[in-house]
């Protein structure tokens, strides 16, 4: 074989590998520059965004910034908070918008995709209208229901599609079994549903604790942490900003490979039966 | 809860009806069935037999009659508050519980003591003591199918419901699996009600078959009474084959009916005439049809006919089975098993048919002929 012709099979051989790996640089080098920074000592530098020397400084003393810790503990706060009211609120309605019939049905389920479709910045401003008009004082309770509110529709979307998809002749044979209605849902619907619920869950907080716009208009005087970063873009982002992305992704990435051991766990049961 | 003695223990229907919005499944049927029979309830596919089941299992309420199991009348008990349990067609198994669990569920509804033994037997019965700690979804169909049906055993119900419990497996599980089921019910003793659109399962498991039929009982009876002596052209067609002939009633003649059938006068007990007008259908299975060369002697003192023409031969090896037209047109099904002791007809040939009498039926000329042929 010519050198060419084996130069050109390598080529053809190792192509798909090599695309995989560059859009997975892609992927991950904006996190890879979070982590390394996180390590990052700028000294009197005003270029926050050069490394210069190595440093565990930010890792013993994430809390040195003024007021950043305070709105990381809002934004874990509200996000919280939102998370369990609007997964609540959110399974009820897609239990009943799936398993029960009413006038409107199918109107219900076209208005609670419209939180998803229209635009944050619109969404944020008719809120803050709202609160205005309606003399609410903006802060903790104005975030909370704006969050709330944006989450609702992704919960009910998420924990409806599960719940269409669950055998209805489960919880038939659990009546069959002797299970009355309660026995019957917390025995079987609810334990098979809750991967959605969780998922709505994990959903729900990502969305609150990353929301800028919607936050931003009805926030009045408090600070969550993706305004507080915003805010300290302008002279310089410190570099515990980047100790709380390392930290979030570390707790994203546990979350996920979790999940994926599981899986494979499961999938390994399956496959010596 | 009736738990009496065992003669008070049978399920009664009646004039049970069901309407849907759009349509009525079940038209006030009377069924009784005693306890630890075999049940067949036999037909196709929306001829509204899973209804019947499912109100019998409480999954659906009847919009008129009453069902009762001994004297307890369950038609508005809730499905856990009465005494049957069902073998899901899907099988309907939990998915997040073990096998183990899945056959435990009614018993811990049920506070029952003793559990553990309960579901170890169990689970030796219908031999999966060894995947008792597997999931469902790692089960194989008919593995699955027998956790399904130990799920509804272990509760020792009055009455067992099988809503096509075999419909996902393969021919040759079925097979085994209708067996099984039947070895499992003379076992335990229990009431099985079998809803199947298969009529040789039916006939293969169940001590009485009912045939429905849009919504009505067309037939009940024993599976070879059924097979042997039907009384409507939907039962002659769907369990089985049959040829049937028009006619025109003559007259009794002691045990017999005379019938004029295209010209030649045919007999018919009159225990299998099933007309009420001057015309009829007259029945005859394939195989109780005999064919023989032109002038040949036939060993069957009976209905004689002549002038047929093979139009058909299909040779399946445990029988031939022959088309023959006959002179007024018709072509009627023939089967004869390979005995060797006969030899084959060619297309073409023409030959004498014949059969004895008391193998013949008469149906009412109303009726539908092509009701309950299936289309493939």
């Amino acid at each position: 074989m010519s050198p060419i012709a084996r130069t050109w099979r390598w080529i053809r051989e190792h192509v798909v590998l090599a695309l995989g790996l560059l859009v997975l640089t892609y992927m991950f080098v904006p996190i890879a520059v979070v982590v390394l920074m996180s390590f990052n000592d700028p000294g009197k530098s005003k270029n926050v965004y050069t490394f210069r020397h190595f440093t565990l400084h930010n890792w013993m003393h994430p809390c040195a910034p003024a007021g950043m810790c305070h709105s990381v503990g809002l934004s874990l706060g509200i996000g919280l908070l939102a998370t369990i009211i609007a997964t609540i609120i959110g399974t009820m309605a897609a239990f009943g918008m799936v398993r029960h019939e009413f006038a409107g049905r199918s109107l219900a389920n076209t208005v609670i995709f419209l939180p998803m479709a229209s635009p944050e910045i619109v969404m944020g401003s008719s809120l803050l209208a709202l609160f205005v008009s309606t003399q609410v004082a903006l802060g903790f309770v104005t975030i909370l229901i704006a969050h709330v509110m944006f989450c609702l529709s992704f919960v009910v979307v998420t924990v409806k599609a599960r719940l269409t998809g669950l055998d209805d002749n489960l919880e038939q044979a659990a009546m069959d079994l002797y299970a009355n209605e309660t026995e019957t849902f917390w025995r079987v619907t609810f334990p098979l549903v809750l991967p959605g619920i969780l998922g709505a869950a994990l959903l729900s907080f990502s969305l609150s604790f990353d929301d800028y716009i919607i936050t931003n208009l009805n926030a009045g005087q408090s600070t969550t942490f993706p305004m507080f970063v915003w805010g300290a873009a302008q002279r310089g982002v410190p570099m515990q900003v980047n100790v709380i992305g390392t930290v979030m992704f570390l707790i994203a990435i546990t979350l996920v490979l979790g999940n994926e051991l599981n899986n494979r766990r499961q999938a390994r049961a399956l496959a010596t039966r | 809860m009736s738990q009496a003695s065992d003669g008070s223990r049978s399920l009664h229907l009646s004039q049970v009806t069901k309407e849907f919005a759009a349509f009525t499944a079940v038209k006030s049927i009377d069924l009784e069935v005693p306890h630890g029979s075999f049940f067949a309830l036999l037909g196709p596919s929306g001829c509204g037999k899973t209804t019947t089941l499912r109100m019998v299992a409480g999954l659906e309420t009847p919009t008129s009659g009453s069902i009762r199991i001994g004297d307890t009348d369950i038609t508005y008990a809730k499905p856990y508050q009465r005494p049957v349990n069902t073998v899901f067609q899907s099988y309907a198994l939990f998915p997040h519980l073990d096998i183990y669990e899945n056959v435990a569920f009614g018993l811990r509804r049920r506070r029952s003591p003793e559990v553990d033994r309960q579901v170890k037997e169990m689970l030796e019965l219908v031999e999966l003591t060894s995947q008792a700690r597997k999931k469902p979804p790692q089960l194989s169909g008919g593995q699955q199918q027998r956790v399904a049906l130990a799920r509804a055993l272990i509760n020792r119900p009055d009455v067992l419901l099988l809503d096509e419990p075999l419909g996902a497996l393969d021919l040759k599980l079925r097979r085994a699996m209708q067996l099984e089921l039947k070895r499992i019910q003379t076992e335990v003793g229990l009431t099985f009600i079998h809803v199947t659109h298969d009529q040789e399962e039916a006939m293969t498991m169940a001590d009485t078959i009912a045939v429905m039929n849009a919504g009505e009982i067309e037939q009940m009876g024993a599976p070879n009474d059924l097979y042997e002596n039907p009384k409507t052209t939907f039962v002659a067609n769907f369990l089985g084959q049959s040829n049937l002939i028009a006619g025109k009633v003559l007259g009794p003649d002691g045990d017999f009916v005379k019938v004029d059938m295209h010209g030649v006068t045919v007999s018919i007990p009159v225990s299998r005439a099933h007309a009420a007008g001057a015309d009829g259908w007259i029945g005859i299975r394939p195989e109780k049809v005999l064919i023989a060369a032109v002038g040949e002697e036939i060993d069957a003192p009976g209905n004689h006919l002549d002038g047929g023409i093979v139009t058909d031969v299909s040779f399946v090896g445990v029988s031939t089975q022959y088309l023959v037209r006959m002179p007024w047109g018709q072509e009627l099904q023939v089967f004869e098993q390979n005995t060797g002791r006969r030899r084959l007809f060619a297309k073409g040939e023409t030959v004498d048919l014949s059969w004895r009498p008391e193998y013949a039926f008469l149906l009412d000329a109303s009726q539908d002929v092509t009701a309950g042929i299936e289309d493939d």
